[in-house]
């Protein structure tokens, strides 16, 4: 029956929106973190998704092909603000410091297209799930 | 004449089932980069399970049915593209997806009348 590939299906692009949701969360909660240098400087998280094209078998787990998967975590190439603090105890040897660059507006877009595919991906399963119920009691009529 | 019970709509239901799966594939992926909407070809995989138009095979050489290698996919054309190369489009996808269901409980309701109506005539009222 094919009905559970849809299962699985919808299953891995839930996991992944979570994902995608924790790495929001992130980045939101370490917006306004310092640092001493630029490579250090925390740098904003992003998901990127892959699809498996075959059906793949992981010890007695199958997953299906279409299901998604974590390709990578990107780290966002632009270069961190810098700023003049030479209180600040993170500051380098010339007073300046640099914050992360996260942008708090783009973060809370992520979250809440990432929500929303959630919510789809939901209502595909109950949708699933209701279509699975009718066809066993169609033998009861 | 058992296997002909249920006439068309056992065929049908099958691939109702199929259509659905691959539109759910579609809303699954509505964030992956690169990825190809996909549709089920109704029409045509209706009339290859039918027995028009597809390729037999009968010998371990012969090419497989173009039909059995697609199984009757097909991309879906964009209206608008997207920067990522994404061709899925959440609302059309999820409008098609609501009428891939509703189709599928037309064919269980069919289903359904078949097997009421046998049942009546086994018990002979």
């Amino acid at each position: 029956m094919s009905m559970e590939k849809i299962f699985s299906v919808a299953g891995s692009a839930l996991a992944g929106q979570l994902v995608r949701m924790n790495t929001t969360a992130s980045n939101l909660a370490n917006s306004s973190n310092t640092s001493g240098s630029e490579e250090e400087a925390f740098k904003a998280k992003r998901v990127v998704f892959r699809t498996l094209v075959m059906d793949e078998t992981i010890g007695d787990q199958t997953r299906y092909a279409g299901s998604i998967h974590i390709q990578n975590i990107t780290e966002d190439p632009t270069p961190p603000p810098k700023s003049y603090d030479p209180g600040n105890p993170s500051a380098d040897e010339d007073g300046y410091v640099y914050q992360s660059n996260v942008n708090e507006v783009s973060e809370m877009v992520e979250m809440t297209a990432a929500s929303r595919s959630y919510q789809n991906n939901i209502e595909v399963i109950n949708t699933a799930k209701q279509m699975m119920m009718r066809t066993l009691e169609v033998m009861k009529a | 004449m058992l296997d002909k019970l249920y006439g068309i709509h056992e065929n049908a239901l099958s691939l109702k089932a199929r259509r659905m799966e691959v539109l759910s594939n579609n809303i699954a992926n509505a964030d992956t980069p690169g990825y190809k909407a996909r549709d089920v070809d109704f029409q045509k995989v209706l009339s290859w399970q039918l027995g028009a138009g597809g390729l037999e095979t009968t010998h371990s050489g012969h090419l497989a049915s173009p039909h059995a290698l697609d199984n009757g996919q097909v991309f879906t054309i964009p209206y608008n593209t997207s920067v990522d190369g994404n061709t899925v489009e959440m609302g059309l996808e999820q409008a098609k997806f609501g009428k891939a269901a509703m189709e599928y409980q037309a064919t269980l309701d069919f289903l359904q009348g078949r097997v009421t109506g046998y049942k009546r005539a086994l018990k002979g009222e």
